[in-house]
């Protein structure tokens, strides 16, 4: 077969298509240095100093405009989890030695998060100094972030006709204004530090390290899901609080990085060759490619 | 277009011949009046409403989906499995357009209608699933470029429009539009290329959704390498399909064929032959994926672990080993029917993989609410429907020809 003019230019167009959809790469990672998320603001939770006040679920309400949360004791009857109308709950577990352990939970502000990565329209997405924040008008619906999330974070209002997708803000407004979020404004018993995510870490071991009899050799977010802006220390096992414990040590975005890198591949090889099986599959003149008028008016 | 009015003048009007069949507008109606057609009303009629209902009251009304369960049907089935299933428009186009199996052409057409079909209805699914489906425009302008689901949106988005222009080829050509449908026809090699490539991608990407879920995902149907099992299993899914579709339309179309010399058996046992390897293959590679996730001890343990076995030895091994008993010793029903296994092979992979292997560990388990099924029902109706339509009146599985329309007895 000779490669004549319109035949290149099949060829060529077809590749500079590819070539043009192409960009942006999809597999552009978010760049990161070593110590990721060192910066930005986070909170460790030392739930051996929680008592258990549930002052933070009614101001998490309060600035939030949620529903009160339930004002009796009943809320610890059993393990509950957060919802589109409530950001965060407070659990309760059994030491063993009678006396009772709590914690807080929320969404976790990973450093790389999941949600914010799997939304193909950047609805959700991590702001540079933590909080992964969330932009409801911008949001489609389709719930890869329930999905892809680890710790089952993100709630859907499925009651709606208008739904979106809610969770924890880590108040990014009240901290944008150089406020504390509001959970942590309302801590009376020290349960909750906020600060750099790099000096938490720092006194999350000091605590644990220096007070090994007491603490379980765990910072829960340390490592998790590549790292959380919010991070948690206790003396019970992690389990027992309801924790996730199956959750990989590795960044989550990192996960599809390999099934990421298929595209620009598939898009830079497939036409060419192609088209070359086309051009061999041809060579000696059994038809132009064009039409099949042998078979009648098909084309 | 002179052609246009001049062509059909002769006997009643466009209309008439193009539309109605040649029959009058009441012999039309009358002849619609069929079992088949009153089940298939009876379908819509509760299905199209209850997407209606789903707009206005939401998708807690009407689904089954929870805080745990954000994907459901409407997801597992109409997008995952529709897709896949559609996956023959761009496997046939290959084989004819690129690998010039020219003696595979009477079947191009028809393939690439039914992935045209089978990609708008997925769309319409996903459209009923998506809380604000109007935002899908952010797709293509906020650069969600971490995400799989962007690569998925855009590629199908794309390959939809490659089906569009592909099928405009009979449809222009049965609007007599010359102008048109010729340029296309000439294009016809381009626009191939660019479906071989968006469905590489996209049916790997729908398997590569799931990666970034590996805790929710039971181990036997997880593995990072998912996007080359989907991928495969949709080219598997194509080749099915299509011998299970040219054989329905040879029977239930066979009038469309008089004076066509389409030797259907011999084009189903060469599919046959390609669907044995790549079914083989695909069986050896899933278990190899097994493997490499550490899974291998799981098999055949508990619930999960017979029904992985069910799923690839009964719907691919078995298949796989029909189609080259079948190819080699021309038992064409027996291929038939390993076509049919396979094509039940491709739902249940899907459905495991998105509903049944998914969230294999909550305590709390999902089922579809009976308006997600009818809506799906309905749109495979729909589908069907569309698809007796176009053959019916466009050249799809015959020549156009001219204004000599004749009557099909009963199945407009």
């Amino acid at each position: 077969m000779k490669l004549g003019r319109r035949t290149f230019l099949k060829v060529a167009g077809a590749s500079g298509t590819a070539a043009l959809v192409s960009l942006p790469s999809p597999s552009q990672a978010r760049g990161r240095v070593p110590v990721a998320g060192e910066e930005e603001r986070s909170v460790l939770v030392d739930t051996t100093l929680c008592v258990g006040c549930r002052g933070c679920e009614a101001a998490c309400a309060e600035a939030n405009k949620l529903p009160d949360p339930p004002n009796d004791d009943q809320a610890f009857a059993a393990m509950r989890t957060t919802g589109p109308e409530c950001f965060t709950v407070v659990n309760r577990t059994e030491k063993g030695d009678g006396s009772d352990r709590f914690v807080k939970r929320q969404c976790m502000h990973c450093v790389e998060p999941a949600c914010a990565s799997a939304c193909p329209v950047r609805a959700l997405d991590k702001q540079a100094t933590g909080p992964v924040a969330y932009d409801g008008s911008k949001c489609m619906g389709c719930r890869y972030c329930m999905v892809a999330c680890p710790f089952s974070v993100p709630k859907y209002e499925y009651a709606k006709a208008l739904p979106v997708v809610r969770k924890c803000t880590f108040c990014a407004e009240r901290q944008a204004a150089g406020k504390l979020p509001a959970c942590v404004s309302v801590c009376p018993s020290g349960a909750l530090t906020y600060g750099q995510r790099g000096r938490l870490v720092e006194e999350a071991r000091r605590r644990v390290f220096g007070n090994p009899d007491k603490y379980t050799p765990h910072i829960y977010g340390e490592h998790e899901a590549g790292g959380t802006n919010w991070m948690y220390i206790t003396d019970v096992s992690f389990e027992k609080l309801g924790f996730e414990v199956a959750v990989n040590d590795n960044s989550y975005p990192k996960l599809v990085k390999g099934a990421l890198g298929v595209p620009p591949v598939v898009m830079t090889l497939w036409p060419p060759l192609l088209m070359g099986l086309w051009a061999f599959s041809h060579r000696d003149g059994k038809g132009n490619g064009n039409g099949h008028d042998k078979g009648g008016n098909h084309g | 277009m002179a052609s246009v009015a001049a062509a059909p003048a002769r006997n009643g009007s466009w209309v008439q011949e193009r539309i109605f069949l040649g029959m009058t507008f009441r012999e039309y109606l009358k002849s619609l009046w069929t079992p088949f057609n009153l089940v298939s009303a009876a379908i819509l009629a509760v299905g199209l409403p209850i997407l209606v209902y789903r707009f206005a009251f939401g998708l807690g009304a009407t689904t089954n989906l929870s805080q745990t369960q954000p994907w459901g049907l409407w997801i597992g089935f109409d997008m995952m499995t529709g897709i896949a299933l559609a996956a023959g428009g761009f496997t046939i186009g290959a084989t004819v357009e690129i690998f010039g199996l020219d003696e595979y052409h009477p079947i191009e057409r028809p393939a690439i209608l039914t992935g045209f079909l089978g990609y708008m209805l997925a769309v319409i699914g996903l459209i009923a699933d998506l809380g604000k489906p109007w935002n899908m425009v952010g797709i293509f302008s906020n650069n969600g470029t971490q995400s799989v689901l962007f690569e998925v949106a855009w590629c199908v988005a794309c390959y939809t429009t490659v089906l569009f222009l592909e099928f405009s080829v009979p449809l222009f050509e049965w609007l007599g539009w010359e102008r048109f449908y010729r340029p296309l026809k000439k294009a016809l090699l381009g626009l191939t290329v660019l479906s071989v490539m968006f469905s590489t991608m996209h049916q790997s990407a729908l398997g590569s959704l799931f990666i970034i879920a590996p805790g929710k995902l039971h181990p036997l149907w997880y593995s990072s390498q998912i996007f080359l099992f989907f991928f495969i299993s949709a080219v598997i899914a194509g080749i099915c399909m299509v011998i299970v579709e040219s054989t329905l339309s040879h029977k239930i179309f066979s009038e469309q064929f008089e004076g066509q010399h389409v030797d259907v058996d011999k084009l189903t046992l060469g599919l046959a032959k390609a669907g044995a390897v790549v079914m083989f293959a695909y069986f050896f590679l899933k278990l190899q994926g097994v493997i490499d996730n550490h899974a291998l001890g799981l098999i055949g343990v508990g619930f999960y672990g017979k029904w992985w076995l069910v799923e690839m030895l009964g719907f691919v091994l078995l298949p796989s080993l029909m189609f080259a008993w079948g190819a080699r010793n021309r038992k064409v029903t027996l291929v038939r029917v390993a076509a049919i296994i396979g094509v039940l092979g491709i739902v249940v992979n899907r459905l495991n993989v998105s509903l049944v292997a998914y969230n294999y560990n909550q305590s709390v388990r999902y089922w579809p609410s009976w308006m997600e099924i009818a809506v799906s029902l309905a749109l495979v109706v729909a589908g069907i429907l569309a698809f007796r339509w176009i053959v019916n009146r466009m050249p799809v599985l015959r020549p156009m020809k001219g204004h000599a329309v004749q009557r099909a007895g009963g199945t407009p």
